[in-house]
């Protein structure tokens, strides 16, 4: 991964707001899965989240555009407030993409079709417009060759490259990664990581649960730690990593780093 | 201990299989001989085959009477064909006037012109075919068939035989399947008004015999209407006949819907796509697939269940046949009858199985869930 060490310092972050989350509580039933969540994510910024397993990580990320509901507080994306308005949901939606564990390709249609069906039927473009843009974005995965495969052809990285191509093809603004490494085999992940680190320089706000922890040190301008719903450290990668302050933090590193 | 590195240096070259394991005799013994168990079957099989065939064959073909105009004439002691052609004309149109009969004809190969073409794959304009026979085909059917616009009335007490069957199949086979995904949605739905409907519909459906339900329909239901309204009987069989099909095609497809992984609802719904969008161009198309086999088995069975409009008197193909067979000049041919009664709903329930194997192959984009 040789572009990692040069990708921070090409990276901008602006001080208008893509995402404001104020005083958010979410339950599961009884139990109390974020607690108190406050953030505020700047547009351009590269931010990832980890954390142990069930510590909330991916509740959060799918609060965003409202995958999962949350029962108190505020979430404001793109100025728009998430409420139970649907008209809103559509609108966030239409402008902040995910990407998913298992890559959720639709395995019934071929990739350029994977990568049009959103913008043709949800934005309503031409076409021949969206197989132009989809051939484009499929290049910046460097799969173009594979446009008329189905999903079930493909490799795991190649289907999270791809899955990674659909979510562009709707022009995002903000992006969402939930853990889109950990069901690749080994030898897959930097295929994906390089089109994330490709991602990250032109300016795109991405928030990106993950345990590639190379990739937070060169690529995020801002790292989070949460455990039993709560962010429970936040800070550059640098410090984070060579500093951390909570013990729980502390420990955490040291579980993921001791080997 | 020895000395435990290794490299390999050169890679061993692919081989052809051993004479054993390629050629018919190493299918044969695969296949057919392959242990004691195995070899005893195959041998029985064969014994079976040997006492069986012959005489089947001896009374279907080989001493079989093909003219004749009652039982009496068929002297050779095989079977009695005759009736079958004596018949013919009956079995497919039942009373239907022998006048009209074109329009029969013409309706059932305007359907299978358009409906055929319309499965196999690669044939062009499919769009054109599709508004042609679910839009346009049902009202000139219901012209051909019952009258109108110039052509005589055929009251529908005149229909039987096989054109009868093929009305009630081919009618409560194109509704129940969307009346069916409709179901299945809506048991699924969010909505619980709209969930407790679908529910009790379904059960209630399901929960009754289709002979009662037929029952219902031609007997009971009159009842209940006021005096004068008079309502098709043939009518009233096609929709009881499709709300009863509709009920088990629910089941399927919802077996389908629940088998779709939840990553692809969220990843369409992250793109932002609406529930009908959702529904029509990720879930459905997916849960469909799945359900092939259970969709084409509920076809069977709605098509060899047509049989049993026979108990509100309707002369379908294989009552039209009893009728025949318990007819004084053909007393002694119901084995004749049933045979070929046999044969026909075998053509009709093979080919749509066969269909299913294609459509399957077709559909089949190398996922496994």
């Amino acid at each position: 991964m040789a572009n990692l060490d040069t990708a921070q310092g090409t990276m901008e972050v602006s001080d208008e707001v893509a995402i404001q989350i104020i005083g958010m509580h979410k339950w599961y039933g009884d139990f109390h899965v974020l607690k108190d969540i406050d953030m505020t994510v700047y547009r351009g910024e590269r931010i990832v989240i980890c954390g142990p397993s069930g510590s909330g990580k991916s509740t959060l990320i799918r609060c965003i555009n409202r995958l999962e509901e949350h029962q108190q507080g505020q979430i404001i994306v793109d100025n728009i407030e998430l409420t139970g308005d649907l008209k809103g949901i559509d609108a966030i939606r239409r402008e902040v993409g995910m990407v998913f564990q298992h890559f959720n390709l639709f395995p019934h249609l071929t990739i350029l079709e994977n990568l049009t069906l959103a913008p043709i039927w949800v934005r309503k473009t031409p076409k021949a417009e969206a197989e132009e843009a989809a051939m484009h974005y499929l290049e910046r995965v460097k799969i173009p060759e594979q446009a008329d495969k189905y999903p079930g052809q493909l490799s795991g990285g190649q289907q999270q490259r791809v899955a990674i191509a659909r979510s562009l093809c709707m022009n995002p603004r903000i992006m969402l990664f939930d853990e889109p490494t950990s069901a690749l085999d080994p030898e897959m992940i930097s295929e994906v990581l390089d089109v994330m680190v490709g991602l990250a320089e032109t300016g795109m706000t991405m928030l990106c649960v993950t345990h590639e922890m190379g990739f937070a040190r060169k690529v995020a301008n801002r790292v989070i730690f949460m455990d039993e719903g709560e962010i429970i450290e936040q800070n550059e990668p640098e410090e984070f990593f060579n500093n951390p302050k909570s013990d729980r933090t502390k420990l955490f590193l040291s579980q993921i780093l001791s080997h | 201990m020895a000395d435990i590195s290794f490299v390999r240096t050169e890679s061993h070259p692919d081989l052809p299989p051993p004479k054993s394991e390629t050629g018919i005799l190493a299918w044969l013994r695969q296949n057919l001989f392959s242990g004691w168990l195995n070899t005893l079957l195959t041998l029985s099989a064969i014994y079976l085959l040997y006492k069986i065939l012959p005489p089947f064959l001896d009374w279907a073909i080989f001493s079989a009477d093909l003219s004749g105009k009652t039982y009496e004439d068929c002297t050779s002691g095989g079977a009695c064909w005759a009736m079958i052609r004596v018949r013919f004309d009956q079995f497919m149109y039942g009373f239907y006037p022998e006048a009209e009969r074109w329009r029969v004809n013409l309706g059932f190969l305007l359907l299978f012109g358009t409906g055929i073409p319309l499965l196999i794959e690669g044939v062009p304009g499919k769009k054109y075919l599709a508004i042609f026979v679910f839009l346009l085909f049902p009202p000139i059917a219901f012209v051909l068939f019952y009258g109108g616009l110039g052509l005589p009335v055929v009251d529908t007490a005149q229909w039987g035989g096989l054109m009868l069957t093929m009305v009630l199949a081919t009618v409560t086979i194109i509704v129940s399947l969307p009346l069916g995904i409709v179901f299945a949605l809506g048991r699924r739905s969010n909505m619980p008004i709209v969930r407790m409907v679908c529910i009790c519909f379904i059960e209630l459906w399901r929960g009754v015999p289709l002979i009662t339900v037929l029952f219902m329909g031609s007997v009971m239901l009159p009842l209940f209407l006021p005096p004068g309204t008079n309502f098709d009987k043939i009518l009233r069989t096609l929709i009881v006949m499709a709300f009863f099909a509709a009920a088990y095609m629910a089941e399927v497809v919802r077996g389908g819907l629940q088998a779709i992984p939840k990553g692809q609802f969220e990843a369409a719904q992250a793109m932002g796509l609406s529930y009908w969008k959702l529904m029509g161009l990720i879930v459905l198309p997916q849960a469909l697939k799945i359900v092939i086999p259970g969709i084409v088995n509920t076809f069977i069975g709605l098509f060899k269940d047509t049989t049993l409009v026979l108990v509100i008197g309707l002369f379908d193909f294989l009552s039209i046949i009893q009728a025949a067979t318990t007819h004084k000049n053909w007393l002694g041919t119901s084995t004749e009858g049933y045979v070929f009664a046999a044969c026909i709903y075998f053509i009709f329930c093979f080919g749509m199985s066969r269909y299913r194997i294609t459509l399957e192959r077709r559909l089949d984009t190398g996922h496994r869930n």
